[in-house]
């Protein structure tokens, strides 16, 4: 395999895995607040149809940007009145989310575009463009290090890199802050915190409207990032689920979801290239079993192969303060 | 007490509309994607239009949302006395099995699919015959010598598109390189724009400079990704060389209008069995417009017509994937 192959599956890979990510940190800030969320993949829709709604309606992908999210928050606040207020089931919750956000994205499309359910294709001046980093001509001359540099981490849209800083920033505010602290602290034993005189409602809608701007933004990456430009019916394609799936991989850790991510987002990238195992080892692998791979490793490590991955302990019960 | 009234109204007219059974002329039921999906309904549609602009006539529609609702549409058609009533779409081929018998004074038709009995008009496509000349043109197009095809979800169908697109690039370069990526193996793949700029990035990195799409939806993401970079992209099923001007060298398309078109004005004798529109007869084919009229020399096309003779008269037989299942140009 040779050295622009390389280059080439790992720009992929963090183009792939970006997405995801996002959407994986929201499932995880809002898990462990105790707010189980398959609703993730519906929000992600809602906000890729509006964020490029409106970025071809105004011509800007900012704006585009903020209906997005402000369209996941939306759907946040329903999952938040449905499982924390109403303490209704919080997986049934999502499900519905996720139906809501698959026909209503369609309906509203095709009255607003009349396209088939889908928006018209943004030019350029409307999406998010690949941005290189500074210096990045610069380095390549160098070896090793410079053509990663150029090739790999230079040369994506301004959310990639959006995703990427959501790591460490989503570690210190859990890990490193007092609100971090009690959000946790509510995922596991909210009565503590309710006798401690804190709010647990407050929290969970906290960690709930935090997952709907993370899916804000990994929806708009979808529809209005290069390469992308425009909203497809059901374009999220299953990857709130594949998020769901490297959050368990990551065992509910902000770290762990990044490289999680990074591994599923490689598989991805690498089952688009079936002639490198050709080259490699003269062997077709099927791309179903690369596709199959990230929920055949999640299994195993929920089935306890590879250490044990412990959910939040008040994960998916609604909280009722004792009288 | 008034609104009471009001809905036995209602009720009591639909039941006359119903009981009456006097509805004459044509229906259609288009697939799910909807009548305007720029694809395969669209062209439907285009060609109901064309039969009820120029007869003056009109056609009862109706658009399928969801799954559960297809074979209603279709009993509710049959019910009211419509024929032929003509869908579009291999999935709808299951319930139409069962109907069909059930109404037997009725014609049906049914595009992309095959239903074995009397009273039905199985309208199918030789899409290899057309995705072989569009291969052709994919060939001369290209100057690396690679160049792509991106499926939608890995079905034989789609499988019968790549095999007929790759035998047309070996005609003209027998020592050309095809890269045939599929999206997926379920029905998202036919909605993944994503993906399918992604699969067109790899196909570049390996060098492909024109990139056939057959994958719906996904197909989107295709031609743009191949446009941004400033490769040449081929549509599929209706003319989408207009999405991106200059940069789309050609579309295979199905003229799914015109078997609309020709059941329409059959009318409720229009003729049963299985009808195949292949390139002699105008079925399938390669689309040229002002679009990617620069792109598409004299020579392509003098080249490309030729074969399409040849294919007309029999004298050239494209391989059917679905026939046995292998493809003699491509490995899958």
């Amino acid at each position: 395999m040779d050295w622009t192959t390389i280059l080439l599956l790992l720009d992929s890979t963090l183009r792939t895995a970006s997405p995801l990510l996002l959407a994986c940190l929201a499932g995880l800030f809002s898990e462990r607040a105790g707010i189980f969320d398959i609703g993730l993949e519906g929000k992600m829709l809602v906000s890729a149809f509006l964020a490029a709604g409106f970025a071809y309606a105004t011509g800007s992908a900012w704006l585009g940007l903020l209906v997005g999210i402000a369209g996941a928050l939306l759907l946040s606040a329903v999952h938040g009145l449905a499982s924390i207020t109403f303490r209704g089931n919080q997986l049934i919750s999502g499900v519905a989310i996720n139906f809501l956000a698959a026909g209503l994205t369609v309906v509203i499309a095709e009255r607003w575009f009349r396209q088939g359910g889908r928006t018209p294709q943004l030019d350029s001046g409307s999406r998010f463009t690949e941005i290189t980093l500074p210096l990045a001509e610069t380095i390549r001359p160098v070896p090793v290090l410079g053509p990663i540099y150029a090739q790999v981490v230079s040369g994506h849209t301004i959310l990639v890199y959006a995703a990427l800083l959501a790591v460490p920033l989503s570690w210190w505010v859990l890990f490193r802050t007092r609100f971090g602290l009690r959000l946790r602290a509510v995922g596991e034993n909210p009565a503590a915190v309710d006798t401690a005189g804190v709010s647990v409602a407050r929290l969970r809608y906290a960690a709930v409207a935090i997952a709907g701007l993370l899916c804000g933004i990994a929806g708009a990456q979808l529809s209005t990032a290069e390469p992308a430009a425009g909203f497809v019916r059901d374009m999220t394609a299953g990857r709130g689920y594949i998020a769901l799936a490297a959050l368990i991989f990551a065992k509910w850790r902000p770290w762990a979801a990044l490289w999680a991510c990074l591994l599923f987002g490689f598989f991805q990238a690498l089952e688009a290239r079936p002639d490198i195992f050709v080259r490699l080892f003269d062997l077709r692998v099927p791309s179903a079993l690369l596709s199959a791979l990230p929920y055949v490793l999640t299994v195993i490590i929920l089935a306890g192969f590879v250490g044990r991955a412990i959910p939040p302990r008040a994960g998916g019960q609604p909280y009722v303060k004792e009288r | 007490m008034t609104k009471l009234s009001t809905f036995l109204g209602a009720a009591a007219s639909v039941a006359l509309m119903a009981g009456a059974a006097l509805a004459e002329g044509p229906a259609v039921i288009f697939d799910l994607g909807g009548k305007f999906d720029k694809s395969f309904n669209e062209s439907a549609y285009n060609g109901a239009q064309r039969w009820a602009e120029e007869t003056g006539q009109s056609y009862a529609e109706f658009e399928l949302t969801a799954e559960a609702q297809r074979e209603q549409a279709i009993r509710r058609f049959a019910e009211q006395g419509y024929s032929p009533i003509i869908m579009v779409g291999f999935m709808s081929a299951t319930p139409l099995s069962q109907i069909a018998p059930e109404y037997p004074e009725t014609k049906f038709v049914i595009v992309d699919a095959v239903v074995d009995a009397p009273n039905v008009r199985s309208v199918v496509f030789n899409e290899h015959e057309g995705s072989y000349l569009v291969g052709m043109l994919a060939a001369m197009a290209s100057e690396s010598g690679t160049v792509g095809f991106i499926g939608g979800m890995d079905i034989p169908l789609i499988r019968k598109f790549a095999c007929g697109y790759a035998q047309g690039v070996k005609a003209v370069n027998p020592d050309a390189t095809i890269i045939a990526n599929f999206t997926g193996t379920t029905p998202a793949a036919w909605n993944d724009p994503a993906r399918g700029s992604e699969l067109t990035l790899a196909q570049i990195g390996q060098g492909a400079d024109v990139v056939y799409a057959a994958a719906g939806g996904t197909g989107v993401g295709v031609l743009q990704t191949a446009a941004d970079n400033d490769i040449l992209s081929i549509g599929v099923d209706s003319n989408q060389n207009y999405l991106h001007p200059g940069e789309v060298l050609t579309s295979m398309v199905k003229r799914v209008d015109n078997a609309v078109y020709e059941a329409m004005a059959a009318g409720a004798d229009v003729e049963t069995g299985v009808v195949v529109m292949g390139v002699a007869n105008d079925g399938v084919g390669y689309a040229l417009d002002e679009h990617n009229a620069s792109l598409i020399t004299e020579e392509m096309k003098a080249a490309v017509d030729a074969a399409a003779a040849q294919i007309a008269s029999g004298e050239l037989v494209v391989h059917d994937y679905m026939t046995d299942e292998t493809c003699p140009a491509l490995t899958f």
